[in-house]
């Protein structure tokens, strides 16, 4: 890390949002800088989703900033964030049904490529991008297949290498592990672990615990819309206000 | 095949059909092909939004009677060729999808599907209204008896329906086999998702809608001196909404061929049950076989045959 | 004399408006709660119509009391409906492109069905009450209009009295928000659906009759009243009852006001253009929910 004090890669100030009555987002305010890594928890319906889907753009939000990477988010559509270096996968898999796996990491190349540093890929880039991303997800086998014949598992897999394709500066990962086994939960995150060596920021959104706890530097935790802690893992684990918020968990 | 060579073939495919057609001596099948090739423009156009972007147009006939009527203002004021109706026709029509697109596609797929059918029928109340082209007497046109180098003017009318089938059918394999395509394919799959992965969504519905409304007023262009006397029931019939999404469900929304493959087989049975029995029953038969298709065998004509190369969009 | 011509036309068309809400509160179930575009049920209200013709021609049954004798019959044809729609849509999840293709090949059965059955003729019905006028003063006020409108307001509220008290009812309040709590109470939420649409069909029987008394019906007059009651329940915020009256008094009046002040020809772009316009700028209607 440069001994500069560079501005925060993601700088979140006040964000609030509500669906009618119901407040889903309270003040939040958070900070990540470059090449940190981030887990981010808290109970189900505590906002986390809300919070990805707002930082992302598919929703927008009501109140406060985002600004990322020195640029105001506020208004911008999603895909305009997703070009600008943030992107996120789905916590239940949207591929794109019609279309082969590896056709499915062509979409994000094909149309955030050139506006990531200005190069123009030639199919024969496409190509080996492509064959990258899924040997990094082990997927390489399946490149002709459809979704449809996918496990489960696998269309988690394609769903973060399709996140990947658009070679964000920021990934958030949405819930990426629930079902799956040990040794599968390991990969991921040493897929993670990977990713962030070689410079992406991640914020990981998780329920399983031991995932969160190996794989963030910091942690996060948002109860009710309200963020309750933002710290090193031992200690915002050992917060009684995050304790209460999981009862005993 | 190169996108190239497919215009080359498909004009090619133009002439020569044109040729063989003249060896019949019989008149009617050139007023019946027209129909036939018409529908072929509409289901091609409907296609684009419907089948490629996943977004259900229903008033094709405000679309294609914007072509129409347009074409009976210039015939009223001064009379230009047609190629110059198809022009204006298919440019009022694109910029009337463009703002429909503008209005309504920011909303979930059913609320424009819905604002679409809307927008049908405020066209044909405003023409219904408006003395100019006829209001609702309607209006006649007279058709020259003959054009220079094709000799009868229905074997001109239909070259020309002809040629604006080669040239729908060679935009949408185009556009099919384009980075375009591919972002019309991710937003029909998944919006959400597509956009996420970068994919300027909005933008690529506008285009959709616009091409998919200029080539629908394309088609409209001639219909005056087709028919000789144009009303808004008939302009603004809702044969054409029915036929326009029936053909591509039935033939198959997953490529260009599917809408061909469904103008021709329903525009031939429509043709000859019109000659043959009632027309209202051929309407029927239309609608049922709508309805069948969509519940059974909703890959179309292309997914039977051919069902592990059919796409199936949802 | 304008005064009196705008009072005529504002008071007629609130009592156009209610029963444009009797059309409506169908849509209101199927589309408002359940999310299903169903784009035949005008045909539907238009098939009651006919179906009331025959009743008060052939056995002069009062047409109000033909429909009711009808309901049960729609609330079948409602039922089956549906679940060739589940069958073939919601079940694998294809309801957004396909179950409007669907219903839209319906509309058109239904209406070339109708052709062919009665032809294009106009029909009306006999009823002691549709002939005679009311008068209040400078305000006319034909029995023919306010009697469907007065059922309509009967209809619903006896509907909205269903939704609040009964358990099916609060079952169907609760499928429209949240199926998944649904079946966490071990209630089948697609039983909920089918009684739903069935009931949001069963309605169409009595706007028929409720049509046929109001004016001639001939077999495509539905679709005058596609735009109508979209309008009508997307303006109303989807499925609130009391939304969708105000909608439909609204739209009504601003009807009634075009055709007596620009003529009659214009008013079906009146509810289309608010339609198009609501959707342009207001989705979640005038009360409606985000």
């Amino acid at each position: 890390m440069s001994p500069v004090m560079s501005a925060p890669l993601l700088q979140v100030a006040g964000l609030g949002k509500r669906f009618g009555g119901f407040v889903a987002l309270d003040n939040i305010s958070l900070d990540i800088k470059e090449g940190e890594r981030v887990g981010l928890i808290g109970p189900n319906g505590s906002g986390k989703s809300t919070l990805v889907n707002c930082l992302s753009g598919t929703q927008r939000h009501d109140a406060g900033s985002v600004r990322f990477d020195g640029q105001s988010f506020d208004g911008l559509p999603a895909y305009r964030r997703t070009r600008l270096g943030l992107a996120r996968s789905f916590q239940l898999p949207k591929p794109f049904r019609s279309l082969t796996v590896v056709q499915n990491l062509h979409v994000p190349l094909l149309f955030t490529a050139k506006h990531r540093g200005g190069a123009h890929l030639s199919s024969a880039d496409i190509d080996a991008r492509c064959e990258e991303l899924l040997r990094m997800v082990a997927l390489d086998g399946k490149a002709k297949a459809r979704p449809r014949d996918l496990t489960q598992i696998e269309m988690r897999k394609l769903e973060l290498a399709r996140a990947m394709a658009a070679a964000p500066k920021l990934l958030i990962a949405d819930e990426a592990m629930a079902g799956l086994s040990h040794s599968e939960i390991d990969d991921i995150i040493a897929l993670l672990m990977k990713l962030n060596a070689a410079g992406v920021t991640v914020v990981l959104i998780e329920h399983i615990m031991r995932a969160v706890m190996s794989f963030s530097e910091r942690l996060i935790c948002l109860v009710a819309g309200k963020k309750i802690a933002d710290g090193a893992p031992q200690e915002v684990v050992r917060n009684p206000d995050v304790e209460r918020a999981y009862l005993g968990e | 095949m190169k996108n190239g060579t497919f215009w080359l073939l498909t004009a090619l495919a133009v002439i020569a059909i044109f040729a063989a057609s003249r060896l019949l001596t019989n008149d009617y099948y050139f007023f019946a092909g027209y129909v036939v090739l018409q529908y072929v423009v509409l289901a091609t156009a409907w296609n684009i939004l419907g089948g490629y972007t996943g977004y259900i147009n229903f008033g094709t006939a405000g679309f294609f009677a914007i072509g129409a009527y347009a074409s009976v203002v210039l015939h009223q004021l001064w009379g230009p060729p047609i190629p110059v109706l198809i022009l204006v026709g298919g440019v009022l029509s694109g910029l009337v999808g463009l703002g429909m697109g503008v209005l309504t596609l920011r909303l979930k797929g059913v609320f424009f599907a819905i604002g679409t059918l809307a927008l049908a029928i405020v066209v044909q109340t405003l023409v219904t209204n408006w003395d100019f082209v006829g209001g609702s007497r309607g209006v006649y046109i007279i058709r020259p008896a003959t054009a220079p180098f094709f000799g009868s003017y229905i074997h001109y009318l239909f070259f020309v329906m002809l040629a604006l089938a080669g040239l729908a059918v060679a935009i949408a394999r185009s556009i099919e086999h384009s980075t375009l395509g591919f972002g019309l394919a991710a937003v029909r799959d998944e919006e959400q998702a597509a956009e996420a992965a970068g994919v300027p969504t909005l933008k690529l519905k506008l285009i959709s809608t616009t091409i998919s409304g200029a080539l629908m007023g394309m088609a409209g262009a001639p219909l005056p001196y087709y028919v000789t006397y144009l009303d808004p029931s008939s302009g603004f019939n809702l044969a054409y909404a029915v036929n326009a999404i029936a053909m591509p469900l039935v033939g198959g929304m997953t490529s260009w061929i599917g809408p061909v493959l469904g103008a021709v087989f329903l525009g031939i049975i429509q043709q000859a049950a019109t000659v043959m029995i009632e027309s209202s029953l051929n309407l029927l038969l239309v609608g049922v076989l709508l309805v069948l298709f969509v519940v059974a065998a909703p890959n179309g004509l292309i997914g039977l045959w051919r069902p592990r190369r059919a796409r199936a969009p949802s | 004399m304008f005064a009196d011509l705008l009072l005529n036309a504002i008071v007629s068309g609130i009592v156009l408006g209610g029963f444009y809400a009797a059309v409506s509160v169908g849509l209101a179930i199927s589309f408002g709660m359940l999310d299903i575009g169903n784009l035949a049920h005008p045909a539907f209200v238009v098939l009651g119509s006919f179906c009331v013709y025959v009743l008060n021609q052939r056995w002069g049954i009062d047409p109000i009391l033909a429909s009711l004798l009808m309901t049960p019959l729609f609330f079948a044809l409602g039922a089956a409906l549906y679940e060739i729609y589940y069958f073939s849509f919601e079940r694998r999840g294809e309801e957004g492109l396909r179950g409007l293709a669907f219903f839209f090949g319906i509309l058109f059965i239904t209406e070339v069905a109708l052709i062919l059955g009665f032809g294009v003729d106009y029909r009306f019905v006999q009823a002691p009450y549709i002939d005679a006028t009311m008068h209040f003063g400078d305000i006319d006020l034909a029995w023919r209009t306010l009697v469907p409108c007065l059922c309509a307001f009967a209809m619903i509220g006896a509907l909205q009295l269903f939704m609040s008290k009964t358990y099916i009812g609060r079952a169907i309040l609760a499928v429209s928000q949240d199926s998944l709590a649904l079946r966490l109470m071990a209630i089948n939420p697609s039983r909920v659906k089918l009684i739903a649409f069935a009931l949001s069909i069963a309605t169409a029987a009595i706007a028929g009759a409720l049509l046929i008394i109001i004016q001639p019906v001939e077999p495509s007059i539905g679709r005058d009243y596609i735009g109508r009651v979209f309008a009508i329940v997307v303006l109303g915020g989807m499925g609130s009852f009391p939304g969708m009256l105000a909608a439909a008094i609204l739209l009504g009046v601003a009807e009634s006001l075009t055709a007596t002040f620009y003529g009659p020809s214009w008013a079906p772009a009146v509810s289309f253009g608010i339609l198009l316009l609501t959707l342009a700028f207001r989705p979640a209607g005038i009360l409606g929910r985000t």
